[in-house]
């Protein structure tokens, strides 16, 4: 303090001369609001926000609506192709597309740890706002904690999201009937193989770009064609594998994938080649399966395909064997697609 | 994707197994030694493509399986300790002790890491000077490599916080166990091609003479399996029982002399447990006498544990290629890969997660 002009005695910690988190600016006081109005309020920015009421005072459109809710703590906060905020973002949003909702509203939630830089902060602040503009929905409340140092990996973010639903229609399980066909949006395992490389530091010749994105125009545009989508489903932990075991046990069917449909991008092969791990229990964080009855499956494709050409039909659903999942294998084999079982672990040779 | 597309071509693949069922006139059984080989079988459904008359069991080559338990404890009890930083491949993360695994360890805080290579260790060593790094050094010739130079570096470099816990064990003495063995029913087998590439393949020639099986180095590849398979069919045929190398893009008669000459400094034949399979004689690799200070039973006074394997569980009979995991009371039911009974369950590798993962009874 030794520059008298910058000294103030209301003083509450601006956040230009803090550049990091202090338990402070989860206090409830002074440095809580000017972090609320220099970092939040200043990306998230809009009418309901601005309202600074203890919640937003939502007019939702008639008909039926769904609430959805999804916590991120991700290490590294950055990876080749997205962020915990673009994350947070994307999985809450995907999961209302999924129940076939226009996502309208979201809520954001921070866990912060003490001694976080403030620029981080602002740089997932800005990438939540512009994943949230390209999904089409408002940051309308949110709240802030903060723990001491060591307590917490820097960023936890809680996001809970309001959509929707638009047509007289129901997207479930339960609708998935023998016969259907399961299509996938494209590529699978971006986002863990990049997540990985970034966590691990390996050292792949290209980095591998997580897939994280919006589900929701690429939904909107299947539902707006009128296409009677029966489930949808989004590929996140547990990869494609753990999707498929899921949507089969809750429809009672048998699903019979082909290997060869599958699209894996050669960098992502290449990685899963070297550490002994299965694409198809990897994650992802734009990528879903959708169960259509064939004869919408071709318009269905073409839908698809016009927004990733890596869209495929991978396989049936079929009568045969509740729950189960099979695969026919590249060299012409059959086996299981089982249901991943947990931590995923590089084998050892 | 080059090196890896050509060897799961299915047009290839359906000529090998034609040529399979074309060469086939009796029933015979045949073992594919490695985890690695049991793992690419499964996972691309090789068994449903072949004649019935062909038999595949499998056989101990994976380390995450027969690494004993008495080694389990003594990782878990040295990875308890406050100034450990115990290290790790992955997949011994799960691998049941008697009492629990690594990442219960890890889970109560003792900081537990899964790495890709012995050389991460070294480098966390160098990074915590005030804390031991000990690293699992596992497996059979195959990864004894990097592991014995990570030793080596960490002589030459006077790393005084580094030492491994070696539980290293050898391909040509288990194979000899289970042909020896008075209820053998293996009468061909596929050796394993990496643990080749380290140590060539003049091991496997006395043992094709002295037993008269037929041993055909093979790949790890959808097409090196099936074109193992096939020449091993051949031999049995035709009456034949020779040493035949079927991986050659990367085994040579002699195998890596670089890597051989580094293992002959680091290691030296000891007996060793194998689990499932009791005790064999000069079945593993221990420290020599040179690198002995890096030994971290010596380091930490582990002392011999001896503990007994859960009765259900059926994995001997399994890695000797007596039983098939579906034939075990457990299999699926007390003992899956989320709670495994036996090391068998655990690994990709391992025959019994391989079937459960794959193809379950009665299905595919």
């Amino acid at each position: 303090m030794s520059d008298a002009k910058t000294f103030d005695l209301s003083c509450g910690l601006p956040i230009e001369n803090h550049a990091r988190i202090k338990l402070a600016h989860g206090g409830g006081g002074r440095a809580m609001a000017r972090l609320i109005e220099e970092v939040f309020i200043a990306a998230f920015d809009n009418p309901l926000l601005r309202e600074g009421h203890d919640g937003a005072v939502l007019d939702l459109p008639r008909g039926r609506s769904v609430l959805t809710t999804d916590s991120f703590v991700v290490r590294p906060l950055f990876f080749p192709g997205g962020d915990i905020g673009s994350l947070a973002i994307n999985g809450t949003v995907n999961d209302l597309a999924m129940c076939g909702a226009k996502p309208l509203y979201l809520t954001a939630s921070f866990i912060l740890e003490e001694g976080l830089e403030t620029e981080i902060l602002r740089r997932v602040v800005r990438s939540m706002r512009t994943a949230a503009d390209a999904a089409g929905v408002a940051i309308v409340t949110g709240d802030t904690k903060v723990v001491e140092r060591g307590r917490g990996d820097g960023i936890y973010i809680n996001t809970a999201g309001v959509g929707c639903i638009e047509r007289d229609m129901s997207v479930a399980p339960q609708r998935i009937a023998a016969g259907d066909a399961i299509l996938l949006n494209g590529d699978i395992g971006r986002h863990g193989m990049a997540v990985m490389g970034a966590r691990e530091a390996l050292a792949f010749t290209t980095p591998i770009e997580s897939d994280c994105a919006s589900l929701w125009h690429t939904v909107d545009a299947l539902l707006s064609a009128n296409i009677d989508v029966h489930c949808l489903r989004d590929a996140t932990r547990g990869g494609l594998s753990a999707v498929l075991n899921e949507l089969a046990q809750a429809s009672g069917l048998q699903f019979d994938i082909v290997e060869g449909d599958i699209p894996v991008s050669a960098r992502v092969r290449g990685a899963c080649e070297v550490l002994g791990l299965d694409a198809m229990q990897v994650a992802c964080e734009g990528r879903f399966v959708a169960l259509v009855p064939e004869s919408a499956a071709e318009r269905a494709l073409a839908i698809m395909k016009s927004r990733d050409d890596a869209a495929r039909i991978i396989g049936r659903a079929t009568a045969g064997e509740p729950g189960l999942v099979t695969l026919h294998t590249l060299i012409g084999g059959r086996r299981i697609l089982d249901m991943p079982a947990g931590e995923l672990l590089p084998r050892i040779c | 994707m080059k090196y890896v597309d050509e060897y799961r071509d299915p047009k290839a693949a359906q000529q090998y197994v034609k040529a399979i069922h074309n060469a086939v006139t009796r029933p015979w059984t045949i073992m594919e030694v490695c985890g690695g080989q049991t793992h690419a079988i499964a996972r691309f459904g090789i068994q449903d493509l072949l004649p019935d008359q062909v038999e595949l069991v499998h056989g101990p080559g994976c380390p995450v399986c027969v690494t004993p338990l008495e080694m389990i404890d003594k990782a878990l009890a040295i990875a308890a300790r406050q100034e450990v930083i115990f290290c790790s491949f992955g997949d011994m993360l799960r691998v049941p002790g008697s009492r629990c695994d690594l990442s219960n360890i890890r889970a109560q805080g003792g900081d537990v890491r899964a790495i890709y290579t012995p050389l991460d260790a070294l480098k966390i060593a160098e990074e915590y000077p005030d804390k031991q790094v000990v690293f699992f050094a596992v497996g059979f010739e195959t990864t004894a490599p990097a592991n014995a130079m990570a030793v080596h570096l960490a002589k030459i470099r006077g790393l005084d916080n580094f030492s491994v816990l070696v539980s290293h064990v050898l391909v040509p003495p288990a194979i000899e166990a289970i042909v020896s063995a008075p209820d053998n029913r293996v009468q061909g087998f596929l050796a394993a091609g990496h643990v080749c590439t380290v140590m060539g393949t003049q091991a496997y020639l006395p043992l094709a003479e002295k037993y008269g099986v037929p041993i055909v180095v093979t790949g790890f590849e959808p097409l090196d399996i099936l074109e193992g398979i096939y020449r091993c069919v051949r031999q049995l045929e035709d009456g034949r029982a020779e040493l035949e190398n079927q991986y050659h893009r990367a085994v040579r008669d002699d195998g890596n002399i670089t890597a051989r000459a580094l293992l002959a400094r680091v290691f030296r034949v000891v007996r060793r447990q194998w689990r499932g399979i009791g005790e064999i004689a000069d079945s593993g690799w221990g420290l020599t006498p040179e690198y002995a200070e890096f030994d971290a039973e010596k380091r930490f006074g582990i002392a011999d544990i001896v503990v007994a394997e859960p009765e259900q569980c059926i994995s001997g009979l399994v890695l000797r290629g007596l039983k098939k995991p579906i034939e075990c009371p457990a299999f699926g039911k007390q003992c899956t890969p989320e709670r495994p009974l036996g090391a068998t369950m655990v690994s990709g590798e391992g025959a019994c997660a391989a079937y459960y993962r794959y193809r379950r009874e009665g299905a595919a």
